[in-house]
């Protein structure tokens, strides 16, 4: 007698192949259905843009002439706008989540605090526009300044920021906190020299990548107006400026079909310097990622 | 251990540097602006200074191409204009924000009550003329003519679906599909005046404040009709098909002697008094404006006004400053 029925098996186990073949191809559409239309993206933009960039592209300031129409006015202000927004959105949202992860109490209040900086996360971007526009821009007499228009960009992205952090610092085993505080650590001797290294990989990914979502923004730009006819480079913090997405913008409204072609050499830029800034975090987490 | 360190303390030390650098600007900057003045006041060719403005996207070309134009002539005068929208750039105007404001409609009564109110004193400059351009799909074999009436008929709201057998009996039972400009735009509301009559426009019309938008869709759909400024329609000839109004093709010459009625509009430019009184990079941008706009107007696909209104206008600021 045979303990094992094998036809039965076979019989049932084909069903069980089957099923899981066709899950198999129903999560593979699913992934490439991302894919896919990335490829095409890509490849529309490349394929459109690629004539117009050259070096000139990135030296000439806006023309009317297709041909001649460069990025360099918006290239530079994007780099002035991110040199006020790291600086800010990094050192509020860093501070901020060793407050609410290491010091603040587990009590009604904070747990309040911790929701609506969530909630924060959610607000669509145009709002913190409007906010910009009526602080910043208004109140602050700022105007359209690279340091408006940058402070608006560090409260958009400072709760993602603050998101990233306390999961970093939360993932900080418990151990080292008090093994630390078992040879005599005060308190911020372990934040300084045991968690914030350890948190640090965690930190700054997660902060590149909320810069690079700040550097690709646009609603709030329009909503506080910055200019985008200019042909000079900014001085200093309160020069009007205009950024790389707002130039993309405006040549995409353009009549001339030609200018669709520039804007996509201007998204070709514009995705060069988030490249460069993701590969940047992806290099910082593995220099400094330690296992334990 | 010494590498975190070494970033943190990278990281704080070039934040503190910009920071820093945010603080004292705000001297340098006003000390700038003084001695910006200083300089203009001595009258040298060659000045400099700040000129702000918004407004109007179908200004917007004429406007770029005389602030690239200007730049190789006077180097020193940075020029900044925001493309916010006629509407937008009057609200920036009366808040005080802008020495000047593109518009492609004239002014409202509200508008100059409020820049009354907010003690701003201006004046109004035509730039060019623009054709706003009805267009349908080249197949469209019916709708190549049209009184302002039936254009009043197939753009207002009535409650009903319509066709286009709803304006001629002899035109095809089909639904008409509409396309127009956003109503933050000037274009919007000038056809809302002349051609609606103030009447409300038919709900199922897809507005966009981006005309290529409207071109894409006019040229999508056999059904389509569409509006939008002259430079749109010449780029996109070869796509779409213009429908005269009253028997009258938009072309340079009857957008200029206003044959192509009412259809046919100037284009303004608001310029704040005080402005040009104060800043002397104002009034020489504005000076080459109006001495350049025909020329350029004509290069981005709009309507030169004739030569005198230049030389009247130039008058009226020579009389500001």
């Amino acid at each position: 007698m045979r303990y094992i029925q094998e036809d039965l098996v076979m019989k049932r186990m084909n069903k069980r192949l089957i099923s899981n073949k066709v899950w198999k191809f129903i999560f593979f559409i699913a992934t490439s259905f991302a894919l896919v239309s990335l490829g095409m993206l890509l490849y529309r933009i490349i394929s459109q843009g690629i004539g117009f960039l050259d070096w000139e592209f990135i030296t000439n300031f806006a023309s009317r002439i297709p041909e001649n129409a460069g990025i360099k006015a918006a290239l530079i202000g994007s780099l002035w706008l991110m040199s006020v927004v790291a600086p800010v959105s990094i050192i509020l949202g860093v501070s901020t989540a060793i407050y609410l992860e290491e010091y603040a109490k587990q009590n009604k209040l904070n747990d309040f605090i911790r929701m609506n900086i969530s909630n924060l996360a959610g607000v669509p971007s145009i709002v913190f526009g409007l906010l910009g526009l009526t602080i910043f821009v208004r109140l602050f007499g700022f105007e359209k300044s690279i340091l408006a228009a940058g402070l608006t960009m560090s409260l958009l992205i400072l709760p993602v920021i603050i998101v990233a952090a306390q999961e970093a610092i939360r993932a900080v085993p418990n151990e080292q906190r008090e093994a630390s505080f078992g040879m005599g650590a005060t308190k911020w001797q372990t934040i300084v020299r045991v968690i914030i290294p350890a948190a640090i990989p965690g930190i700054l990914t997660g902060s590149i990548l909320a810069l690079s979502r700040a550097i690709g923004e646009t609603a709030p730009l329009v909503v506080i107006g910055i200019p985008v006819i200019l042909q000079f480079l900014p001085t200093g913090y309160l020069d009007t400026f205009t950024a790389l997405p707002m130039q993309i913008f405006d040549w995409a409204k353009r009549p001339q079909e030609a200018f669709q072609y520039v804007a996509s050499a201007g998204i070709i830029v514009l995705m060069v310097v988030l490249l460069t800034m993701n590969s940047i975090a992806i290099f910082i987490r593995n220099k400094f990622q330690k296992r334990y | 251990m010494k590498k975190w360190q070494y970033l943190t303390s990278t990281a704080l030390l070039s934040s503190a540097i910009l920071l820093g650098a945010c603080g004292g600007e705000k001297d340098e900057s006003s000390t700038s602006a003084e001695t910006q003045t200083e300089q203009a006041e001595s009258g040298s060719a060659q000045i400099s200074g700040n000129v702000v403005g918004d407004g109007s996207s179908t200004v917007a070309p004429i406007t770029e191409a005389l602030v690239e134009e200007y730049a190789a002539v006077q180097k020193d005068v940075r020029v900044a204009v925001g493309v916010s929208g006629t509407g937008g750039g009057f609200e920036k105007f009366i808040n005080g924000e802008t020495d000047f404001s593109n518009a492609s409609r004239p002014i409202k009564d509200s508008e100059v009550e409020e820049l009354k109110n907010a003690g701003v004193e201006y004046t109004e400059f035509e730039l060019a003329y623009d054709g706003l351009s009805v267009v349908v799909h080249p197949e469209n074999t019916w709708a190549k003519d049209l009184t302002v009436d039936q254009l009043k008929q197939i753009w207002i709201e009535d409650g009903t679906t319509k066709k286009w057998s709803d304006i001629d009996s002899s035109w095809p039972a089909e639904e008409i599909v509409f396309y127009s400009p956003g109503s933050d735009s000037g274009t919007y509301d000038y056809f809302d005046e002349v051609i609606l009559d103030g009447e409300d426009i038919v709900k199922s019309a897809t507005l966009s404040e981006d005309d290529n938008v409207l071109v894409q869709g006019v040229t999508a759909d056999k059904n389509a009709i569409g509006y939008f400024g002259y430079a749109y329609y010449l780029e996109n000839k070869d796509k779409l098909q213009v429908v005269t109004v009253n028997g009258v093709e938009p072309t340079n010459d009857t957008i200029e002697t206003g044959d192509y009625s009412p259809l046919s509009r100037p284009l303004f430019i608001y310029v704040k008094n005080s402005a040009i009184k104060d800043n002397e990079a104002t009034y020489d941008f504005i000076k080459f404006t109006l001495e350049n706009a025909g020329e350029m107007a004509e290069v981005v696909g709009y309507v030169s006004l004739p030569s005198e209104k230049y030389d009247e206008s130039l008058e009226v600021l020579e009389g500001l400053k």
